[in-house]
């Protein structure tokens, strides 16, 4: 059974057909090529998929693509504004917040998140709202300073 | 996932229509989803019902709380009246999953959430919840997680929700709409079934009802706590946990209302412990006691005779805090 389904990605329209089965996450790889949000575990345990839908994040390997019917969708690709970074993934790039790489688009979808609903978090906060984000190289601590320092700069924009 | 039909339901009765005739309801996912990637669950026909509108927190006539089912867990922890007038639900909901995961996760989705028995999410597996029959390979098995209280010699498996316990102490209500349209409310108490020799019913639900919303009577006063003890810090389950409502009047217990939860197949609460306490000045004596009533009926498996003096230092701490004159 396919299913169009039709969605604003990062600010464009888009549609496409899917299976019932087709997961938010498959459609943007596999069909929109947006290939930075990366899957990980595919349990919703990871974080690594974790991308923005109707201003919430979430974890795109657990939606069906047909439940993103409709919704504004915003992945990695859609963070930095052209050539420029974002101030999260400056800061990410001067705090050295990442080491292999793999989980870095979740938890900028997430230090993101956090710091659009938290201002003011202090690194406790920061690390307990970081707990649906596995770094499977364990380098928390430059996450969690580049969050920190990500909260500064976008207070200061 | 094995192929299925997707369509989203307008109404709660086309739902419900669709649900009595086989199809299964999806609202956040967030464990379904996980169910079918394994093929623990495969349904042929999936409704959404995300969109249905029931997605509101309104005072009820009576001063209590409706929630709807469709209420998503980060919004419901966040709510005003919840966190001022049921703070030990917030922080039932905040001990739970992850922040993107209580993004999607909903009130009457989270009730029903499966348990997380090895077992059970193990196809190879023998399992009477998965598959009726086939047999138990918990018992005897890895049972750290199992339950204590309430299990049969079918299933051992534990309920995994840490909201459900909060609204067992709470006195929940759960409202349902049956196809044709019929309304009915069942206290949580009566939500859930034991397991029994048929463990894979796990509610009184039957096929194509909806849950609509959760119903809070007004607030008992008292303070309240949600304590959960696990084994890391964050994202994982209950190994026990305790939602307390305690209140005081002239030093001694007014009331108490005391769920717990990583020990049964359901939010589990016992009366009796609840009496004892009643009218009586705390004391450690008192809560050794009221310990002692609860633990008298666990049954520990090979790997978890540690959760009947962990439930008791939990309670006592709970007791303790709940009725600490200075704080």
């Amino acid at each position: 059974m396919t299913i169009s389904v039709s969605m604003t990605v990062n600010g464009k329209t888009v549609s496409g057909d899917v299976e019932g089965r087709t997961l938010l996450v498959q459609f943007l790889r596999e069909q929109l090529h947006l290939t930075g949000t990366h899957v990980g575990c595919d349990t919703s345990q990871c974080g690594a998929c974790v991308v923005h839908v109707d201003g919430q994040s979430v974890k795109s390997c657990t939606i069906l693509a047909a439940q993103a019917n409709g919704t504004e969708v915003v992945t990695i690709e859609g963070l930095a504004d052209g050539a420029t970074l974002h101030p999260m993934q400056e800061a990410f790039r001067e705090h050295h917040g990442l080491q292999c790489g793999f989980c870095t688009p979740g938890m900028l979808a997430t230090g993101y998140d956090i710091v659009r609903r938290l201002p003011d978090a202090d690194e406790a906060r920061i690390r307990r709202e970081l707990s649906g984000n596995i770094c499977r190289c364990t380098g928390y601590h430059n996450i969690v300073k580049a969050i920190k320092a990500g909260a500064e700069k976008m207070s200061a924009a | 996932m094995t192929p299925f039909a997707y369509s989203r339901a307008a109404t709660p009765s086309e739902a419900t229509g669709l649900g009595r005739d086989g199809a299964s309801f999806i609202a956040g996912g967030t464990n379904l989803l996980d169910l079918m990637k394994l093929e623990i669950i495969t349904p042929d026909r999936l409704v959404d019902i995300s969109r249905l509108d029931l997605a509101a927190i309104s005072e009820t006539p009576e001063g209590g709380l409706r929630i709807g089912a469709m209420v998503r867990n980060s919004d419901l922890a966040a709510d005003r009246k919840v966190c001022d007038s049921y703070p030990v639900l917030a922080e039932a909901l905040l001990a739970g999953a992850s922040a993107q995961l209580r993004n999607k996760a909903t009130t009457g989705g989270n009730l029903l959430q499966r348990t997380r028995c090895y077992y059970f999410y193990d196809t190879a597996m023998p399992c009477n919840k998965r598959a009726p029959g086939s047999g138990c390979q918990a018992i005897g098995g890895a049972t750290r997680l199992h339950a204590i209280f309430g299990a049969s010699v079918h299933c051992i498996a534990t309920h995994p929700s840490d909201m459900a316990v909060a609204l067992r102490a709470l006195d929940a209500e759960v409202e349902v709409e049956a196809p044709e349209g019929a309304i009915r409310r069942l206290p949580l108490s009566q939500f859930y079934v034991l397991p029994g020799d048929t463990p894979h019913i796990e509610t009184v639900l039957a096929p194509g009802d909806l849950i609509t919303a959760v119903i809070l009577p007004p607030p008992q006063g008292g303070r309240q706590t949600y304590r959960k003890v696990r084994d890391r810090a964050s994202y994982a389950f209950a190994l026990v946990s305790v939602a307390g409502v305690v209140a005081l009047k002239e030093g001694r217990i007014a009331h108490a209302s005391l769920a717990f939860g990583g020990v049964a197949p359901q939010p589990w609460r016992n009366e009796t412990v609840e009496s004892m306490l009643h009218d009586r000045q705390p004391s450690a004596g008192l809560f050794a006691q009221a310990a002692d009533a609860l633990l008298a009926d666990a049954r520990p498996q090979k790997d978890n005779a540690f959760k009947i003096s962990l439930l008791r230092r939990t309670l006592i701490a709970v007791l303790n805090e709940l009725t600490d004159a200075d704080q």
